[in-house]
């Protein structure tokens, strides 16, 4: 991560107007509903440089989409927003978006970050040709007339490797491929050139040559245009591919943080260990089992004590007096721009990880 | 649908059996050149004026005991042969066999007594399990729908069956909501296994999943087929769990099948450019290759459009090794190793086995030594099948023909390639992505090549003759499955290419 984050660790961060471009300070995000209060993101903490990328991973139900969500802005639209209680600090660009008034994110939104969804054909209006989506997307924050919006929608298209990009502008979404929907919206993410990307799960409905495709694309226009990236994912090869530091959530909050080659070559914490170990993968020799994460992801209702992965967690027993069901960990320095919460001691961690994990993988 | 099996002529063409592989296990299921066309219809006639070409003519087998993958992208026509080959639909032509039974043209009511040998697991472990049916009632179904009264009584059966895929017996009477997705798939395992199935074809069965759950179902499916001797089709798209449960693996591509081979001959040494690619394109979890991204090899475009498939070798719109020949023919699955079969002119670590080029004979040769010099005399495939086969090579020879003729020219030859081009794509109606040069050929140079054309079909003399030599060889190494031990053998040894 960047300096500035190595001087904080986890939860505790005290000062204000942050150097890094986007930097999140123990955000939570809860909703209360009749079964009691859902709390999907509970107490995260990360910054983004520009130019940089960063990876959210974890199981569906980690809290990684609602976080992104929470970046943008998008929890508190409409009736929806008084079902979501939201608590400290998003800072971007030297602006906090958190108890910023709807209006001012609204004017960030679209302009300084940028989303791309999971799936474009529910995140594009079947009603509107694609051109038209991405010129009002590009008006909204340009005063500029609609034939110029529309030569600018046509340069993206054509920028996000859309062929025929002055005929396409005028097709509609189920016209295109999902490749091709794909490419369309992420030129409708870029129209103003944001600051800031946050791609949730961009490449997950997709096959894989065309998910091939669409990261060379990402990591092109960032390159390109100098942006952060928030790469959401469950994908731990997409990560690998594209990050530059990672974020390994668990029931809402993080369990491990890095940068991408600490964390793939050094994990430290029993859940990263689980999830490398339940990839078959294509470039080793084929081991006869997988190790699986035995059990399934926690209810984030009741959020089981002391360290949330304790019912999963193979080694729960290892630290002395109970402490994983009784004390929540918290994130701790583990190497260079490395952090991670686990109970177990490092001597232990480093054995297990050599011993155990790393000749299965 | 009845249309369309009507219209289908190459059907019944079989394809000798393939009995010399390194592995002789008993062939439970086999498949021989199925097809399955969706008629497009429209008007007020409903007339059909297409057909989404879903599953193109496929031959495959599949071994007691042995696990098949299937990969392919979306669209490439796996989920369709999946509900084919287990009869949830019908095939518009080709022949299945189940264990030596010709399951083809069964009833509903024929089936039925099968249906306890063929199992399904679905992809969607939200889709496949009725709301309104407790878990109990849900595997207890294929018990009372084929009248079987198991011992001790359907609840302890259904009991022991949650309990072999791993959830409680106390489960029995909840309803699918109150479950995840990942107990909800072992659900749909349990209703599959129920009835001992010999054969269970499984569509993306952990695409749905987690990764740590996808982990658990993997291992799961592992130690039933090790329990209970299963055999398994496994459809999915995700390379690095196909490979991991698999024996051999199916590459499907627009409909056919391109390359057949045992897993660790596939992931070593791909052979088919399609393959290849396919696998470079896996994201892998590992941060030291990332610099290597020059390894990549990134294809163009999307898969075109079944209903008008490419000319020749369907892959050749995004090959970056297509020739001209790979326009014009079909390439034929060959086996060019012991237990690798391959549909491709230029594979990959492999001389080519494209007619013009002069390595061919080689290539023959070398293919020609893995099976019995009986095959090779007997020219391997009967009646409709090879006459269907060599009147497109015919024209295919036309084409090529054309092609050389017009760059005759030399003033115009760089517009006319283009538009010849363009009329072998057009003559067998598939142009999803027309050539983008043909738009800049002027008509009269275009129908200057379509005169040539016929021309060179009409005189078949000449060129005919020319072409007939090279075209026998690849036909001569396109058969190396041998009979023995199928009493299918050859009618009449017939030359190729005429």
């Amino acid at each position: 991560m960047t300096e500035l984050s190595k001087t904080e660790t986890g939860d505790e961060a005290t000062a204000k107007a942050p150097s890094a471009f986007l930097e999140v300070r123990d955000l939570k995000v809860h909703f209360p509903t009749d079964d009691g209060i859902v709390k999907s993101v509970d107490g995260l903490s990360f910054s983004v440089e520009k130019g940089k990328t960063l990876a959210i991973v974890g199981e569906s139900g980690s809290g990684k989409s609602v976080t992104s969500l929470a970046v943008m802005g998008l929890h508190r639209l409409g009736a929806r927003g008084k079902n979501v209680r939201m608590s400290g600090e998003i800072w971007l660009n030297g602006k906090e978006l958190v108890g910023a008034s709807p209006d001012e994110v609204r004017r960030l939104r679209g302009r300084e970050m940028a989303m791309i969804f999971q799936d474009p054909l529910s995140a594009m209006h079947p009603y509107y040709k694609v051109g038209d989506q991405i010129v009002e997307a590009y008006r909204v924050h340009h005063k500029v007339s609609k034939k110029e919006a529309r030569k600018r929608a046509v340069e993206m298209l054509d920028r996000v490797g859309i062929p025929e990009p002055a005929k396409r502008v005028d097709g509609y979404p189920h016209e295109f491929s999902g490749g091709m929907r794909q490419r369309a919206m992420i030129a409708m993410a870029l129209v103003n050139n944001p600051e800031l990307l946050i791609a949730d799960e961009p490449t997950t409905a997709l096959d894989v040559t065309v998910q091939a495709q669409i990261l060379d694309l990402i990591r092109d226009l960032q390159k390109e245009f100098g942006s952060a990236v928030i790469m959401i994912t469950h994908d731990l090869g997409v990560v690998a591919e594209i990050a530059d530091d990672v974020l390994v959530m668990y029931g809402g909050r993080c369990v491990e943080r890095g940068t991408a080659t600490e964390v793939f070559e050094k994990p430290q914490h029993p859940y990263t260990w689980g999830l490398l170990g339940s990839m078959p993968r294509i470039d080793r020799e084929t081991s006869e089992r997988l190790t699986p994460v035995k059990g399934q992801p926690p209810s984030l209702i009741n959020v089981p004590s002391g360290c949330a992965f304790h019912p999963r967690c193979p080694y729960a027993d290892i630290p002395a007096d109970n402490v994983s069901r009784t004390v929540r960990p918290e994130l701790e320095l583990v190497g260079a721009g490395h952090w991670s919460a686990c109970h177990l001691s490092a001597e232990d961690r480093e054995r297990i990880w050599t011993e155990e994990i790393a000749p299965k993988l | 649908m009845s249309e369309t099996k009507k219209t289908d002529t190459a059907a019944k063409a079989a394809v000798p059996e393939q009995a010399s592989a390194p592995d002789e296990r008993e062939v439970l299921l086999k498949v021989e050149n199925l097809t399955k066309h969706f008629p497009i219809k429209k008007g007020i006639l409903r007339r059909q004026v297409g057909a989404v070409k879903a599953v193109d003519g496929i031959d495959f087998e599949v071994r007691k005991g042995e696990t098949l993958g299937v990969v392919g992208e979306s669209g490439c026509g796996k989920s369709t042969m999946g509900r084919v080959i287990t009869r949830l639909q019908d095939p518009t032509g080709g022949k299945i066999s189940f264990e030596g039974q010709d399951i083809t043209r069964l009833s509903t009511g024929e089936m039925r007594p099968l249906r306890r040998d063929i199992q399904m697991i679905f992809q969607d472990p939200y889709g496949s399990l009725n709301p309104r049916h407790t878990i109990g009632s849900i595997v207890s179904a294929p018990f009372r729908l084929q009248g079987v009264e198991p011992e001790g009584g359907v609840k302890k059966e259904v009991q022991r069956l949650l309990e072999l895929v791993g959830l409680s017996p106390e489960h029995y009477n909840r309803y699918p909501h109150e479950f995840s997705g990942g107990q909800r798939q072992r659900i749909g395992i349990a209703r599959a296994l129920a009835l001992k199935p010999k054969l269970v074809v499984a569509d993306e069965p952990v695409s749905a999943l987690d990764v740590s759950i996808q982990a658990q179902v993997v291992n799961l499916m592992d130690d039933l087929q090790e329990e209970l001797g299963l055999t398994y089709v496994i459809i999915a798209h995700d390379l690095s769990v196909v490979r991991h449960v698999s024996d051999r693996i199916a590459v499907m591509y627009l409909g056919k099948i391109v390359e057949l081979a045992d897993r660790n001959a596939l992931y070593e040494a791909p052979m088919h450019p399609y393959t290849k690619a396919l696998m470079s394109a896996v994201p892998v979890p590992d941060t030291t290759r990332r610099g290597q991204k020059s390894e990549r090899i990134l294809l163009r475009g999307d898969v075109p459009s079944p209903i008008a498939p490419p000319s020749g070798c369907r892959f050749h719109t995004r090959c970056w090794k297509a020739t001209e020949i790979c326009r014009t023919t079909e390439p034929q699955l060959v086996e060019l190793k012991p237990g690798q079969r391959v549909a491709c002119h230029h594979p990959e670590n492999f001389a080519d086995q494209a007619p013009q080029d002069t390595v061919l004979l080689s290539a023959a040769k070398e293919a020609s030594e893995l099976v019995p010099d009986t095959v090779l005399s007997g020219g391997s495939q009967d009646g409709t099948g090879s006459e269907a086969d060599s009147r497109s090579e015919a024209e295919s020879e036309a084409k090529s023909e054309a092609a050389t003729g017009t760059s005759a020219e030399p003033e115009q030859e760089q517009e006319q390639e283009p538009g010849s081009k363009t009329e072998a794509v057009a003559e067998s109606e598939a142009a999803p992505e027309p050539e983008a040069g043909s738009e800049g050929a002027s008509d009269k140079e275009q129908a200057s090549a379509a005169e040539e054309s016929g021309s060179g079909a009409g005189s078949a003399s000449g060129p005919e003759a020319e072409a007939a030599e090279p075209a026998s060889s690849p036909e001569a190494a396109g058969d190396p499955e041998p009979v023995s031990g199928s009493d299918d053998a050859p009618k009449s040894p017939k030359p190729k290419g005429e």
